[in-house]
């Protein structure tokens, strides 16, 4: 495995991005909840955007709608989507057809059950590949042609360092993260074509929901930082993200241990 | 809900705890773990004591998002996590500000209720909770809505957390005319003519910046600073620094503070002048320096906030006088004018005249705050329970006389008393006598 290519695209900006005019920029943003989501919804309504903020928290999607559109955005508004039920993707991508400038996107979603509980019920694997990988990679395969035929956007995806290598604490979260990570690695090679393109974000421990009280938790970043270098690397088209970003550079040790020793190791 | 234990400390950071902390980013996690595990909320922690302390508590600082904005009337429904200092940030462009400001832009809507806060304006405004439309608190049998007519506001406002975390209130904003502050400052030989400038101010925003480190004939000299929101040119935002490390023990010491504070009156012409600030620098002055509490070192400091009635100028003076002698290092000592009290039964604010004094921790503070604590007893005054570290039970008991009332109303509500913090257990604010 070879480490992912991350250097800033040189390319000078296409044309078709500026022609989209001065209608505002709409993100559609999936898993809006999460603490890292709700950074980026901010920063974003702070420069402008119109926001979709989906996910199956309806009181707190509309929460954070109020609070994005007090701090700036064009527009918010929240709309119902659940990792595990097809059918609330079709009337997200009608009101993305609706935008009437660029579209972008940015996901969020996915769902770590405990190693344990995974190992007592393996059918739960389903649930975590569906949230993590299967159900945002059906959305933004269904965002791809708009960007396509606008000829520019961006897509966010939050993979894991977790999904950079194999481990006993939560291979399977990993395992699907590593999958979409893949699957964003693919879409870049499709979008780039069209002028769109594709940033993975491979967070390493970020101070949310998810973290709080775990014992082992080291170098939390706050939320805040986490969304000022997304929005960082999408404007200038980076690639593949670590953030913060020494996590590149832990994650390249950690990948480098040869796996016979890789797999006595308990960390 | 998972918790974490930290180690937490009041603003002052001479008080400690450990605590076990829950943090719910959303509404429905907060409704749940109180329906759960009632415990106390705890906002920024910026009260310098311990009613900012508790063995287990919910953090809001995620619960931090304004749910509903009308710029019509200045009507702004947020949750109690949202900071002051945003608020004012983003609001002040559009022509309104929050009605009240206390001393730091880091307090949230929650905190401001729970310690009903008072501002450079409270001889005009009074104080937070006033104007407050209504407010949610979640209980163990669900959230309860409480309109500002409901007896239960009385007992909530300045009520230290003790009917529960709120999670969401409805405030009136202040309207504003621009975005920039026009500040008049004028030296005051002394503490007859401060409290008569004080008395006779009709600015928007008052404040008196006191040299406590004067005795004598200079006794109670300082700075009247008289503000109004205007607009003009705003200039440019500073970014904020902070304070890397606790500061060596002399960075405050008594020449240090002496020469600082001459220069600091010296620097206002004798005339006067009038000066343009931004907003968050006139309101928050300190909030720029991230931290500044480090600045005291380790052994951190005491605020004392008092406030006695208009005719124990007296009082005042003697104190000024305790505290001018102690030779305790104290650069920031303010003086201000309050208005009428709102009659809640833990709200700080009555009418007088309030003194706040910042002492680095030491034995020769400790003795000199336990004079001005029963100096203030004295006086018919009271203590900011959102300040104290050092009153005793009885003294507390006797400066809020509504408290024994407003104990068993609480007690009613809450006999387990989850939501106790390491003040109300310290100053036994909720035993029946």
């Amino acid at each position: 495995m070879s480490a992912p290519e991350s250097t800033p695209e040189s390319a000078p900006e296409r044309a078709a991005e500026s022609a989209t005019g001065s209608a505002p920029e709409t993100w559609l943003v999936l898993g809006a909840s999460s603490a890292m989501a709700r950074a980026l919804a901010r920063a974003l309504a702070n420069e402008g955007a119109a926001l979709i903020l989906a996910g199956r928290d309806d009181d707190d999607l509309a929460a954070l709608a109020a609070d994005c559109r007090f701090r700036g955005a064009a527009s918010a508004e929240p709309l119902r989507w659940d990792a595990r039920d097809p059918a609330t993707i079709a009337p997200l991508i009608a009101r993305l057809e609706r935008a009437e400038g660029k579209v972008s996107a940015a996901v969020f979603a996915g769902s770590m059950p405990p190693q344990a509980e995974i190992d007592a019920d393996p059918a739960l694997i389903d649930g975590v590949a569906a949230d993590s990988f299967t159900g945002p990679a059906q959305v933004l395969s269904r965002v791809a042609p708009l960007i396509e035929a606008r000829g520019a956007g961006t897509i966010v995806g939050v993979a894991s360092v977790a999904g950079d290598r194999g481990r006993v604490g939560n291979y399977v979260y990993g395992a699907a993260k590593s999958a979409f990570a893949t699957y964003l690695s693919g879409l870049r090679n499709r979008l780039n074509r069209a002028g769109g393109h594709v940033v993975t974000v491979k967070p390493g421990f970020v101070d949310t929901a998810m973290t709080w009280g775990l014992p082992g938790m080291f170098l939390v970043a706050p939320p805040e930082a986490v969304a000022a270098s997304i929005l960082k690397a999408a404007r200038r088209r980076r690639n593949v993200i670590y953030t913060p970003f020494f996590w590149r550079y832990i994650m390249m040790i950690i990948r480098a241990v040869p796996e016979p020793i890789f797999k006595k190791l308990s960390i | 809900m998972t918790w974490a234990t930290r180690e937490i400390a009041g603003w002052g950071r001479v008080l400690r705890a450990e605590a076990a902390l829950a943090r719910p980013e959303r509404q429905r996690t907060a409704r749940a773990l109180a329906e759960s595990a009632p415990v106390p909320a705890l906002g920024r922690r910026r009260s310098y004591g311990d009613a900012c302390l508790a063995d287990r508590a919910m953090l809001t600082e995620r619960l931090d998002r304004v749910l509903a904005f009308d710029p019509e009337t200045g009507t702004l429904e947020a949750e109690s996590g949202v900071m002051l200092g945003d608020l004012a940030a983003r609001l002040a462009p559009q022509g309104w500000l929050p009605p009240v400001m206390p001393g730091t832009g880091f307090a949230t809507v929650g905190g401001a209720i729970a310690m009903d806060v008072h501002g450079k304006n409270h001889h005009h405004a009074g104080a937070f909770a006033a104007h407050v439309d209504r407010l949610t608190l979640a209980t163990p049998g669900g959230p309860v809505e409480v309109t500002s007519d409901d007896p239960l506001f009385a007992l909530t406002a300045g009520g230290l957390g003790q009917t529960g975390p709120i999670l969401k209130a409805t405030i009136r904003l202040a309207r504003v005319r621009g975005d920039v502050m026009m500040v008049t400052e004028r030296r005051m030989a002394g503490l007859d003519t401060f409290c008569d400038a004080l008395d006779a101010s009709d600015a928007p925003y008052t404040v008196g910046w006191i040299d406590a480190t004067a005795t004598g004939p200079a006794l109670g000299r300082g700075i009247l600073e008289e503000g109004e929101v205007a607009k003009g040119l705003v200039p440019p935002a500073r970014r904020g620094r902070t304070v890397p490390l606790d500061a060596p023990g002399f960075a405050l010491s008594a020449p240090v503070v002496r020469t600082f504070n001459a220069a600091y009156l010296r620097r206002v012409p004798a005339r006067g002048r009038t000066v343009v600030r931004p907003i968050a620098d006139y309101f928050f002055p300190l909030d720029k320096i991230h931290d500044w509490n480090r600045l005291y070192g380790k052994r951190g400091f005491h605020q004392f906030q008092c406030v006695v009635p208009m005719d124990a100028r007296g009082a005042l003076r003697a104190m000024l006088e305790r505290i001018g002698k102690a030779g305790l290092a104290s650069p920031l000592a303010v003086l201000k004018r309050l208005g009428p009290g709102a009659g809640h039964p833990m709200s700080f604010p009555v009418e007088g005249y309030t003194l706040a004094v910042d002492l680095p921790a030491s034995d020769g503070a400790d003795r000199l705050l336990g004079v001005l604590n029963a100096a203030t007893v004295e006086a018919g005054g009271r203590v900011y329970l959102a300040k104290d570290s050092s009153l005793t039970a009885q003294q507390a008991h006797a400066m809020y006389p509504g408290r024994a009332a407003w104990a068993e109303a609480i007690n009613a509500r809450d006999p387990e008393r989850a939501y106790e913090t390491a003040l109300v257990r310290r100053l036994r604010l909720r035993e029946p006598s």
